[in-house]
């Protein structure tokens, strides 16, 4: 993608299709884009250390997304979009805003505000 | 904020209700550092213990390894699993778990965060749905190898049969050897590695994702189409196969890339003319 804040600044519509049904069609990101690791953070090389990892692992398929004019990223554990604090600076290239939205995921997906925590005390079985 | 006002307003294509759809948490974006699910067991990785599953069926084996991690056990390992099925699966949580021997189908199914060493051979949908961690396999590895994957590095040093990667959403399947037919059938999105040569079909109707080859392929499917190698590619290759002591007889620098030619995406443009010959 050329411009990096296209999906921030505009709507991101491009075809006609999409114009007609109002929603974008595919990915607003590179989703085969693979990791620059010399831009990792050290919360992150921490997170890898806990886990016993060498790399990112299943952190490589996460990136920075875009939501309904937001920057976001997708929790598959909820199969919904954790929208990124306005707070937060974001870096002007896709590599170092997907560091910054692992770092988010981890500590979303961590957390025990999670909505997964309510399912597991819900529906676990073991 | 972008502007929401587009033609499909006017069409009254968003009236529909979406309460209950968005809810509001709250974390610290900032000051937590918990690398751990809440709902996971505390191991030390210095802490190991191992048992001999010789006489054991596959329900008292991963009964077996949970009190284990209950127990804050980080390193287990399992002796003569005599390819059992379904064993090792459904683990959420940080753990080194070592099978000495050979496991049956679905071994190591569903699980998010171990890291797995199977020293010998594993029947077919290994790491079926595996969401994060490693599973790394000695020996050869039987058909839909990683089926829906979705995270985490899953690795067979040998041979795979056919449908590996089937439907695979993310994750990366490193293969040492060759790989059959449909290798990456239905594959939406994460990297399939094959040091060795592919099977038929490789890559049909891929919707998005990325096949790197070392070998030579038999032909591809539907809607595969050869890519361009990137130096950031080239570089993630690299460290990604010397992570497993992995390398392609061609080299890295000689692999071939493969992507989706997305011209399955927009089948909703179809709508039009499938309505034509209804009537």
């Amino acid at each position: 993608m050329n411009d990096i804040n296209k999906y921030l600044e505009t709507d991101g519509l491009d075809t006609d299709r999409e114009k007609d049904i109002g929603q974008h069609i595919g990915y607003r990101y590179d989703v085969n884009l693979v990791p620059d690791m010399s831009r990792c953070t050290d919360f992150l090389r921490k997170y890898m250390d806990v886990m016993g990892w060498s790399d990112l692992n299943w952190l490589e398929d996460v990136h920075m997304g875009y939501e309904e004019g937001n920057a976001a990223v997708f929790d598959r554990n909820i199969n919904g979009w954790v929208t990124v604090p306005d707070d937060i600076d974001l870096p002007d290239n896709q590599q170092d805003r997907d560091m910054i939205a692992r770092e988010l995921l981890i500590k979303f997906q961590m957390s025990s505000s999670h909505p997964m925590v309510d399912l597991m005390n819900a529906y676990r079985k073991f | 904020m972008a502007s929401l006002d587009h033609k499909s307003h006017d069409m009254g294509l968003h009236a529909e209700q979406l309460a209950g759809r968005t809810q509001q948490r709250f974390f610290s974006a900032t000051e937590e550092e918990n690398f751990t699910y809440p709902w996971s067991h505390e191991v030390d990785f210095r802490l190991a213990e191992e048992f001999d599953a010789d006489t054991m069926t596959a329900t008292e084996i991963n009964l077996k390894i949970r009190e284990l991690m209950q127990n804050g056990v980080g390193t287990i390992t399992v002796r003569n699993p005599r390819a059992r099925h379904g064993v090792g699966v459904g683990i959420l949580n940080r753990l080194n778990l070592k099978f000495e021997g050979s496991l049956g189908y679905f071994g190591c199914g569903l699980v998010d965060g171990p890291n797995i060493h199977i020293t010998g051979r594993v029947g077919w949908s290994c790491a079926e749905n595996m969401m994060a961690g490693t599973v790394v396999i000695d020996h050869n590895a039987g058909s839909t190898f990683g089926a829906a994957i979705r995270g985490g590095d899953l690795v067979c040093r040998g041979d795979v049969g056919s449908r590996t990667g089937i439907d695979q959403k993310g994750g990366t399947i490193l293969i040492g050897g060759r790989t059959g037919a449909f290798s990456g059938f239905m594959m939406q999105r994460g990297r399939m590695i094959v040091c060795g040569d592919a099977g038929k079909n490789l890559g049909d109707s891929m919707y998005d994702g990325t096949i790197y080859v070392g070998g030579e392929v038999e032909d591809l499917g539907v809607d595969c189409v050869p890519g361009e190698m990137t130096d950031i590619e080239l570089d993630w290759l690299t460290a990604k196969l010397g992570m497993y002591d992995m390398e392609p007889a061609c080299g890295i620098a000689n692999m071939k890339k493969f992507v989706a030619g997305k011209q399955l995406w927009n089948y909703d443009n179809l709508e039009p003319s499938e309505k034509k010959l209804v009537l």
